[in-house]
């Protein structure tokens, strides 16, 4: 093989050398592992948690959540409410555009609420129900006209019912949008190889440009929590999220990679079959509200977390965690109380009560069956586990083919999405079947009224008397847990569990 | 031998049919709502009545599997609901990475298995027949999750030899292609050698029993020659048919290791549609594999005309 000259030879490496220095810096990439592979990247159309991580960095939304859960600006920079809370007023940022160059604008928002309202098979109808109609007041003001107020709009808009689509790229793909995803998030979609990786790289006229430093994202989807932790150990990711609660405090002690823990919005509960068939009323849990008191308070809620969850959760009584705005502090997480819980069945004449507790396969609910089986037992409950596949036990629950169901709920950012549809008279995820006019009324209200004080104390009425009834016993919030490459800074712990991409830096230089 | 050929080419037809009115069938007896199943975590009764539509749920099971087939011969197998991706992209994207994964796992298997089989027999009673067998034993007790966690702690983990999981396409980096699948493939294929192994070694001590063996022995040809030429041809039958069934086995995808190494293949996308109801990838791909695994049978057969001339009528 010829030489080079040896003239040549410094100059060469010193080009080499350079190239690859400057390729290095010109493409930094941030690794990140999925716990599933996300469904349709359609706003609209979406309807997996999974997916909501990739559009945190693809699509923009009207409004963003912070730490606190207070609503923050983003594609709309300011709002206001009409007086009688029927329309919904919002400023927009100037100067956006989406990934193919089209304007963000008025027109923009009234065709993407349009078409979360309309499309088929759209997921966010429920969300925007109330808007009956959009105005474009001006290129920078648009108005949202409700048929009824209802004040979680606001914050459906933090999320995918937020989140704006180019109107141009919209129509011009139909219903094949999905395979590829046109927004005004940072970053843009470059590709997707379904269960294989997702890959978007740094849209260069994103409004908030001088807070996005990574290149490129490429998303991973690896479903085995051990094996996403042994990439981020080799070094071939370098953020996973949802760590097995197992694994937490080995990764804290040693101290390689840094740690997140949120607590959730959602809650991990125990539905029960109170209306929804006949079941409620052959079997005495559905039957008589003393039974479904003491099956509560023989539950060591601190006990589960250890055993269930590792610790890695809080205690909870309600469908918002206690730290929440809207928690019910008039009603207290209960302490166990066998005592008491056995006086209450001796009270109901059903010292040995029996039923059948209803559980996914997943491994934590499952475990949580365990636990709960061995606890209650102490107060004279003969707990029968039923194991099933996920939506086969979701059929179940559907058809009231159940006494009691482990079942969790991923939660939303306004109190009203972990409420309504589970409390309200038949709302299609009321699994328990629990109806109650004067619960629907203060419900309803809670959605009516804007004032944050006003609407605590509803929250307060509706607490008194669903946790009186108990249709649904909640037992803990799960937390968010993340590990990840200490160079990388910047990170959020915003409790949606989605990880922000804006202010997320990469190392040196990156 | 012609006629032979037309003729299984000609069964391959409507052995396909009866499967797609099996699995199409099959799939009616899973518990659950499709429709409510694809919905979402919200359930809007809007949407669920959307999806019903969209698959045809509320029509007769001949009408919907009608509507099937005339889609398949217009081409088109389907759309998964869950992604919004037509079945046949789905299929096209999976299928080269399933049969890439098998045909590794295979050569490993053979490799390894032919040669331990015969080793095995030839010096039956050894240390070498002993540790075939413990190997054989090994390979076939392991779990493969097991086994490919263990492998993925120690190669990619603690050596940083071996990537920990994940596919690259061979067009995108070969060598990355093949650095990914090493491990998944040999996870799959060392269960399959060891099963092998165990047959080659059975089928050889019996023919290595055999007179035209000690005919060939007696007229003085070398010990290679009667094991390799002689006694290997007749065994190899047998083997065929399991390596044959084996293969099958791995192109409707293995579905703990492709779950465990993160690869793209078949089994994972089979598991994820049945558990979420997504029809017409269960029935897309079981086609796909039933073609597969029936091509797969047919050239097994042809390989034993070639491996034994009796045969031959």
């Amino acid at each position: 093989m010829p030489c080079l000259p040896r003239s040549l030879l410094r100059p060469l490496a010193i080009l080499v050398l350079g190239a690859a220095a400057f390729a290095a810096q010109a493409q930094s990439t941030l690794r990140i592992g999925l716990a599933e592979d996300p469904d349709a990247l359609d706003p609209s159309l979406a309807r997996t948690f999974v997916g909501r991580v990739v559009f945190a960095a693809l699509c923009d939304k009207l409004f963003d959540i912070d730490e606190k859960l207070n609503v923050v600006p983003q594609l709309a920079t300011g709002y206001e409410w009409s007086g009688d809370g029927k329309a919904l007023t919002l400023k927009l940022r100037q100067g956006v555009t989406f990934h193919d160059g089209e304007k963000f604008d008025a027109a923009a928002v009234k065709f993407n609420i349009e078409r979360h309202k309309t499309i088929p098979g759209s997921n966010r109808r429920g969300e925007l129900a109330p808007v009956s109609s959009v105005n474009v007041v001006d290129p920078g003001t648009v108005r949202l006209n409700l048929s009824a107020p209802f004040a979680p709009l606001l914050a459906a808009l933090t999320d995918r019912a937020g989140m704006m689509v180019s109107p141009k790229a919209a129509q011009a793909a139909g219903d094949k949008f999905a395979a590829h995803p046109v927004c005004s998030g940072p970053y843009k979609f470059v590709e997707r190889v379904p269960q294989d990786r997702m890959v978007l790289e740094r849209y260069a006229n994103y409004w908030n440009k001088a807070a996005v430093h990574i290149d490129r994202i490429t998303y991973v989807p690896i479903p085995d929590a051990t094996v996403r932790l042994a990439n981020l150990r080799s070094g071939q990711l370098d953020f996973i999220e949802r760590v097995a609660p197992s694994d937490m405090e080995k990764i804290v002690k040693e101290k390689k990679f840094k740690t997140a823990s949120i607590t959730e919005i959602g809650y991990q509960g125990i539905t029960i079959n109170v209306g929804k068939s006949d079941k409620a009323k052959n079997n005495p849990l559905g039957r008589d509200r003393r039974v479904r008191e003491a099956f509560e308070l023989a539950l060591d809620r601190q006990g589960l977390v250890q055993v269930v969850m590792d610790n890695e959760a809080i205690v909870g009584n309600q469908w918002v965690p206690p730290s929440n705005t809207f928690y019910a502090k008039n009603m207290p997480v209960p302490k166990r109380d066998v005592n008491r819980a056995k006086a209450l069945l001796k009270e109901a004449g059903v010292p040995n009560p029996s039923f059948t507790l209803l559980t996914p396969t997943t491994s934590d609910a499952q475990r949580i069956a365990l636990v709960v089986q061995a606890m209650t037992r102490e107060a004279g409950f003969d707990v029968k586990i039923q194991a099933a596949e996920f939506a086969t036990s979701l059929n179940m629950a559907d058809k009231g083919d159940f006494e009691a169901y482990v079942l969790a709920w991923s939660g939303r950012p306004d109190p009203d999405g972990n409420l309504y549809s589970f409390d309200a008279c038949n709302q299609p995820l009321n699994y328990a079947g629990y109806c109650d006019a004067e619960t629907d009324k203060l419900i309803k209200a809670s959605r009516e009224v804007r004032d944050v004080n006003e609407r605590k104390k509803l929250f307060e009425q509706i607490a008194a008397r669903v946790l009186k009834e108990r249709p649904i016993v909640y037992v803990y919030h799960r937390k968010w847990l993340w590990a990840y490459n200490p160079k990388l800074t910047g990170v959020r712990n915003i409790p949606d569990g989605l990880l922000r991409v804006q202010g997320l830096k990469m190392g040196n230089g990156a | 031998m012609f006629d032979y050929l037309v003729k299984r080419i000609a069964q391959l037809l409507p052995t396909l049919v009866l499967v797609s009115m099996l699995i199409f069938g099959l799939q009616q007896l899973l518990p659950g709502d499709p429709a409510k199943i694809l919905a979402g975590e919200e359930q809007d009764p809007a949407v669920v009545e959307y999806l019903r539509k969209k698959m045809h749920l509320d029509e007769p099971l001949p009408v919907r599997y009608a509507y099937w087939v005339g889609g398949v011969l217009r081409g088109d197998l389907g759309e998964s609901i869950r992604n919004q991706q037509p079945v046949l992209d789905l299929v096209v994207q999976k299928l080269p990475v399933t049969l890439q994964l098998a045909a590794m796992a295979m050569a490993i298997a053979l490799v390894i298995g032919i040669p331990a089989g015969i080793v095995s027999a030839v010096a039956r009673g050894s240390i070498w027949d002993w540790t075939a067998n413990l190997f054989a034993l090994w390979g076939i007790s392991t779990p493969n999750f097991w086994l490919g966690i263990l492998l993925i702690l120690l190669f990619a983990v603690n050596l940083g030899w071996l990537p920990a999981s994940g596919y690259v396409s061979p067009f995108e980096d070969l060598w990355g292609n093949l650095q990914a699948m090493l491990m998944p493939a040999f996870v799959l294929g060392n269960a399959i050698a060891a099963v092998l192994m165990r047959h080659t070694r059975s089928a050889m001590l019996q023919v290595l029993s055999a007179d035209y063996v000690r005919t060939a022995r007696a007229k003085g040809l070398d010990e290679k020659t009667v094991v390799l030429k002689h006694a290997l041809r007749n065994a190899l039958t047998p083997v065929i048919t399991l390596g044959a069934l084996e293969l099958g086995t791995l192109l409707s995808g293995a579905v703990l290791t492709e779950q465990v190494f993160t690869i793209p293949g078949f089994g994972k996308l089979i598991v994820d549609a049945v558990f979420n109801r997504d029809y017409a990838v269960v029935q897309g791909v079981v086609m796909v594999t039933a073609t597969a695994y029936m091509v797969l049978n047919l050239l097994a057969d042809l390989a034993y005309f070639a491996v034994n001339p009796r045969l031959r009528h």
